[in-house]
């Protein structure tokens, strides 16, 4: 099967994302998932991710302006939000949850802003590496 | 009997996070699973609690029709606001109706006490998240056994009819044996009656040799 160059180029960025260490194998469990009664499937699921992590996002900015911060409440946040990136297969932002979580633990109002920069950060350059990614995909589709 | 021709299982979904639901309903589809999805413990309670109803009342088709209804397998999520997964798995195996409900957790953290104390209470089995496919494999004996116990437990219904049926000719049939003995008997005793008693004592003696033993005759 001949690819043409935009297919070639889908499937180079696809192996960067990997590569990179942005996504992971479960990323691969979602477009195993993906067929001709779903064809869409998982730029349906990374969407969703990012509307539903847009509300603990805001929740979470919210809860780290209250004094005293309640770090019960933010570990609860940010648990649900490191469930979701990992259902998607978001590597780099599991594990910036993870460590957010660990300042949680120790308490400390310091390490949980600095964290959370690099929560939101990692959530958007993934965001627009999918975006770019998913538009390729289409054009590439369609190109044939 | 009016089921589909292809029996489906039903499985109901329960997880307060929108991507994993999703993710589970997925799963659950390509692995050709009728599925229901609900985010919280007491609305799974609801709809398992809608069904019960409507299984006693045989209400009328307002709503789907019970067989529809009937849930072969729960899968929750451990970790949910309000009424856990934990908290959610023991109602259903105190519900006398619901108990027999297979039902199996998923969690993403893996803490062997919790996955223990799920197991003890009587879950089937602890999948840690993200669930795959792999995992989704894994629920097919689950249900296969709920639905082989709804089978035996007609089975053995449908065996005692049957040994009821079996127990009430047998007696017909011992009824009507004994009548006939008593007959042969009656017709022996008047031939016993008009022969000599020579041959009284042989018979008696060829046919009861213990009897015979002890009559101090014998000769050892």
């Amino acid at each position: 099967m001949e690819r043409n160059p935009l297919q070639r180029q889908v499937a180079y960025m696809r192996r960067s994302l990997f590569d990179q260490g942005y996504l992971d194998e479960q990323f691969v469990q979602l477009e195993d998932l993906q067929d001709d009664a779903n064809p869409n499937f998982v730029e349906e699921i990374v969407t969703l991710f990012y509307t539903d992590s847009a509300r603990l996002i805001h929740n979470i900015e919210q809860a780290l302006e209250s004094r005293p911060l309640d770090f019960i409440r933010l570990d609860d946040y940010m648990h649900q939000f490191k469930g979701s990136s990992s259902s998607i297969g978001a590597k780099k932002v599991k594990n910036e949850c993870t460590q957010f979580r660990e300042h949680c633990s120790a308490r400390s109002a310091e390490g949980c802003v600095r964290t959370f920069q690099q929560v939101k950060q990692e959530h958007t350059i993934l965001r627009r590496k999918l975006e770019t990614y998913f538009q390729l995909a289409r054009q590439a589709g369609l190109a044939n | 009997m009016g089921m589909a021709t292809e029996a489906q299982f039903h499985v109901l979904a329960v997880d307060d996070s929108i991507i994993d639901r999703k993710l589970i309903e997925k799963l659950l589809k390509t692995s050709s699973y009728q599925v229901t999805a609900v985010d919280s413990g007491s609305k799974a309670l609801e709809f398992l609690g809608l069904q019960e109803a409507e299984q006693r009342n045989l209400s009328p088709p307002s709503l789907c029709p019970s067989q529809e209804m009937e849930v072969n397998l729960i899968i929750t999520d451990y970790c949910m606001p309000g009424m856990t997964g934990y908290d959610l798995l023991r109602k259903i195996k105190e519900s006398t109706s619901l108990k027999d409900i297979p039902v199996v957790i998923m969690s993403s953290e893996n803490i062997p006490s919790r996955i223990n104390r799920c197991l003890e209470e009587g879950a089937e089995d602890f999948f840690l998240k993200p669930v795959q496919l792999s995992d989704v494999n894994k629920l097919r004996p689950h249900l296969l056994k709920g639905k082989a116990r709804e089978e035996e437990e007609e089975e053995e219904e449908e065996e005692e009819e049957e040994e009821e049926e079996e127990e009430e000719e047998e007696e017909e049939e011992e009824e009507e044996e004994e009548e006939e003995e008593e007959e042969e008997e009656e017709e022996e005793e008047e031939e016993e009656l008009s022969s000599n008693k020579r041959k009284n004592v042989e018979e008696s003696l060829s046919h009861d040799r213990t009897r015979a033993r002890f009559n101090g005759l014998e000769v050892v």
